[in-house]
């Protein structure tokens, strides 16, 4: 098979997965080597899909060919697609040739299973080694790994990689049988623990002076949003236990969107996109804005609102603690103002040292006035309680039906 | 009223402001053009008595602002930048900077925004093309053409240097060019034409990636074109694809949602397969560790 036919399938293959940083590796670059490459800053995508998502790495499966079954999975072992394998050499040769041309930050590479897990992690391997050792690369490699591998295997891809990553895929374990019947959450958790004790030790090495050290600065994974029952707040209590107990650097939400190849047991819908956006903000809150998942969600109302942002929907449900002033709240209390992110509630609190804060200045700040006035005391404005009591709060920020974005 | 000549750069208007500051020379009374040698009223008429401000400092968050500012295309970046240092240094407002919501900062924030901004850009959008190799030491040449708003050639091109140390390449551009030979990056004045027309022969398998990874089922033109700006499509070999790309979509997605459901096929007979049953019958062996 041609070169081109198999980027074809294996970047095709490759698509589902969402993770996309190039960020947080540890610095490098090639002025000191005889390679080419550069990490360390700021993750960077060198191009953009009409799907919305970026282009940073070159994403790719080593083969498409799969022992396993999962649903939603195209390259599942029931699926009739078009299988393929790239070799370690083809794989090595396309990332130093985009890289030098500077199409992407470095590699995304992930396989099908075959024969076993730690074959398909040998495979996966080779390639890294290969780019790091032959070719002195130091861009960006991101590998994933199978939780089944051996323990010395994740390591030695960890110490090529700057990160790592096994896919959660769905939230718990009954969904994981109906779905994916090969994958078991509990090996996924341990495997996870291992890797987070493992990039632990790394770091503390580096501390202690072993700059030479190279190694994964960190993990992440990815689940599965709308292809099984589970509510948002099972999603968000999962992604909570993985960032307190494991130390995760990203949780991906994809949302199942349709496949050619559609499995018997798992129909095809359309993508709940909103709701994968909404997950994404409720993460956001969770480790940039000191929100806990049970304020976010509760039993009760285990899902999120389609039609307001996370935020503004909390704070429309603690109307009580509003309105705050802008001039004397704490930095925790302003982080939860909804339309104040991270940025400006830095640049409040230092400007609001020197001197008062008026509206205009919010604006001068693009802070969206419309947003934020219900909510807010400033210097010249003290907003309605009347309006902060009233149904009609809600109906002010609900997005008009023609607004909503629907799938056809 | 005096012209004075800013210059090029940070550093040419530094020089220049600093003199200015000196002689407490008011924002208004001056006008930072290029001084016109047909205009005998442009000499300088600073005066040279104050010694009040013959040294003075600021804080370092100054310097890091205006040197993005002035890689800005606006011409009022200068005079925006000398109000704001008059009124850090003459008018003792020490704190300025940190008031971002101040008029004078809250402009030059937005400017410097959009310079770091288009540097980004550069970083990402820059594709380079092979010219050559040299046959003993099999170096490679490479060359890029990039058009940016700004002044931003000398920023962004550090980052190349550190990147692609071990290639030579050189970035054309109508705001200046930047060329690395191993040794030293060197910039030279700015082209008007694009000098490296050619396509590169990886192109070709970089747009069937960019076809590839693209998932019809999840059309979101906004999101990509408000990270990847119309403007920037035509010196991005794949960008041309995007119009196809979207338009065949929906007849893709037709085609997913009509094929038939493909019955799950019985595993295979496979060692592994069987061991990962055993497994998952068996209590796990040891606990995932807490926090």
């Amino acid at each position: 098979m041609e070169l081109n036919k198999k980027l074809e399938i294996l970047a095709d293959a490759a698509k589902y997965d969402a993770s996309c940083a190039s960020s947080g590796a540890q610095r490098s670059d090639s002025r000191s080597g005889k390679g080419v490459g550069s990490t360390g800053g700021a993750g960077i995508c060198h191009s953009y899909a009409p799907d919305g998502r970026c282009i940073s790495l070159l994403k790719l499966l080593l083969t498409n060919s799969c022992i396993y079954d999962c649903h939603y999975c195209i390259n599942r072992r029931s699926s009739n697609v078009r299988r393929a394998f790239f070799t370690a050499d083809e794989v090595v040769k396309l990332t130093l040739d985009f890289y030098k041309r500077n199409y992407i930050e470095g590699l995304f590479l992930s396989s099908g299973i075959i024969r076993n897990a730690d074959y398909t992690m040998e495979q996966v391997i080779a390639v890294a080694k290969t780019l790091r050792e032959t070719h002195d690369f130091r861009g960006y490699i991101h590998l994933k790994t199978i939780p089944e591998a051996s323990p010395e295997l994740i390591e030695e891809a960890a110490r090529y990689a700057d990160r790592i990553s096994i896919n959660m895929e769905l939230p718990t374990q009954k969904s994981l049988d109906l779905l994916a019947p090969e994958k078991n959450m509990a090996r996924t958790k341990i495997a996870m623990g291992r890797i987070r004790q493992r990039l632990d030790d790394a770091r503390a090495q580096k501390k202690d002076g072993n700059r030479k050290l190279r190694h994964a600065t960190g993990q992440s994974t990815q689940v599965i949003v709308g292809a099984d029952e589970s509510t948002d707040a099972d999603f968000l209590a999962g992604s909570d236990e993985l960032y307190n107990s494991y130390k995760l650097k990203r949780v991906y939400y994809s949302a199942f969107s349709p496949i050619p190849e559609p499995s018997s047991i798992l129909p095809l819908k359309a993508p709940p996109l909103i709701r994968e956006h909404r997950l994404y903000q409720a993460d956001w809150l969770m480790r940039f804005y000191g929100f806990k998942t049970q304020e976010i969600l509760s039993p009760e109302q285990p899902f999120l609102d389609l039609e307001l942002d996370p935020k503004l929907a909390w704070a429309l449900r603690n109307r009580h603690d509003f309105p705050v002033n802008l001039q004397t709240a704490p930095k925790e209390t302003l982080l939860r103002v909804p339309g104040l992110g991270v940025r400006n509630v830095a640049r409040i609190i230092q400007i609001r040292r020197h001197t008062k804060i008026r509206l205009a200045d919010l604006s001068r700040l693009r802070v969206s006035l419309s947003k934020v006035m219900p909510f807010l005391i400033t210097a010249d404005h003290n907003p309605s309680t009347l309006l902060l009591d009233s149904d009609r709060l809600r109906a002010k920020f609900a997005p008009k039906p023609q607004q909503l974005e629907l799938f056809t | 009223m005096q012209s004075i000549d800013p210059g090029k750069n940070f550093q040419t208007w530094r020089q220049a402001a600093k003199k200015l500051i000196t002689a407490a020379a008011a924002p208004e009374e001056i006008i930072w053009e290029k001084p016109d040698p047909q205009n005998l009223f442009h000499t300088s008429t600073l005066r040279s008595d104050t010694a009040e401000y013959s040294t003075f400092s600021v804080p370092k968050e100054f310097p890091q602002l205006a040197k993005s500012v002035a890689c800005h295309q606006i011409e009022q970046r200068w005079a925006l930048l000398y109000r704001i240092l008059w009124r850090i240094v003459i008018g003792r407002e020490r704190h300025l900077c940190s008031i971002s919501s101040d008029p004078d900062i809250a402009k030059a924030h937005l400017l410097a925004k959009s310079v770091r901004r288009e540097i980004h850009k550069m970083h990402a959008f820059v594709r380079f093309k092979l010219v050559d190799t040299d046959p003993e030491t099999s170096r490679e040449r490479y060359a890029a053409w990039f058009e940016p708003d700004h002044h931003i050639v000398e920023a962004a091109t550090p980052f190349f240097r550190k990147r692609f140390a071990n290639m030579d390449w050189s970035i054309f551009t109508p705001k200046g060019c930047a060329h690395w030979d191993g040794k030293t990056l060197r910039f030279s004045e700015g082209i008007p034409e694009n000098p490296v027309e050619d396509p590169d022969a990886l192109e070709a398998i970089w747009r069937t990636y960019y076809r590839s990874i693209f998932n019809p089922a999840r059309l979101k033109v906004k999101a990509m074109t408000t990270e990847m700006p119309k403007r920037y499509w035509k010196n991005l070999p794949e960008a041309d694809l995007i119009q196809e790309l979207i338009s065949e979509s929906t007849t893709r997605v037709t085609h997913m949602m009509q094929e038939p459901l493909r019955p799950a096929k019985p595993a295979p007979k496979n060692k592994y397969l069987e061991s990962l049953r055993q497994m998952s019958e068996a209590p796990p062996p040891e606990e995932p560790p807490s926090i």
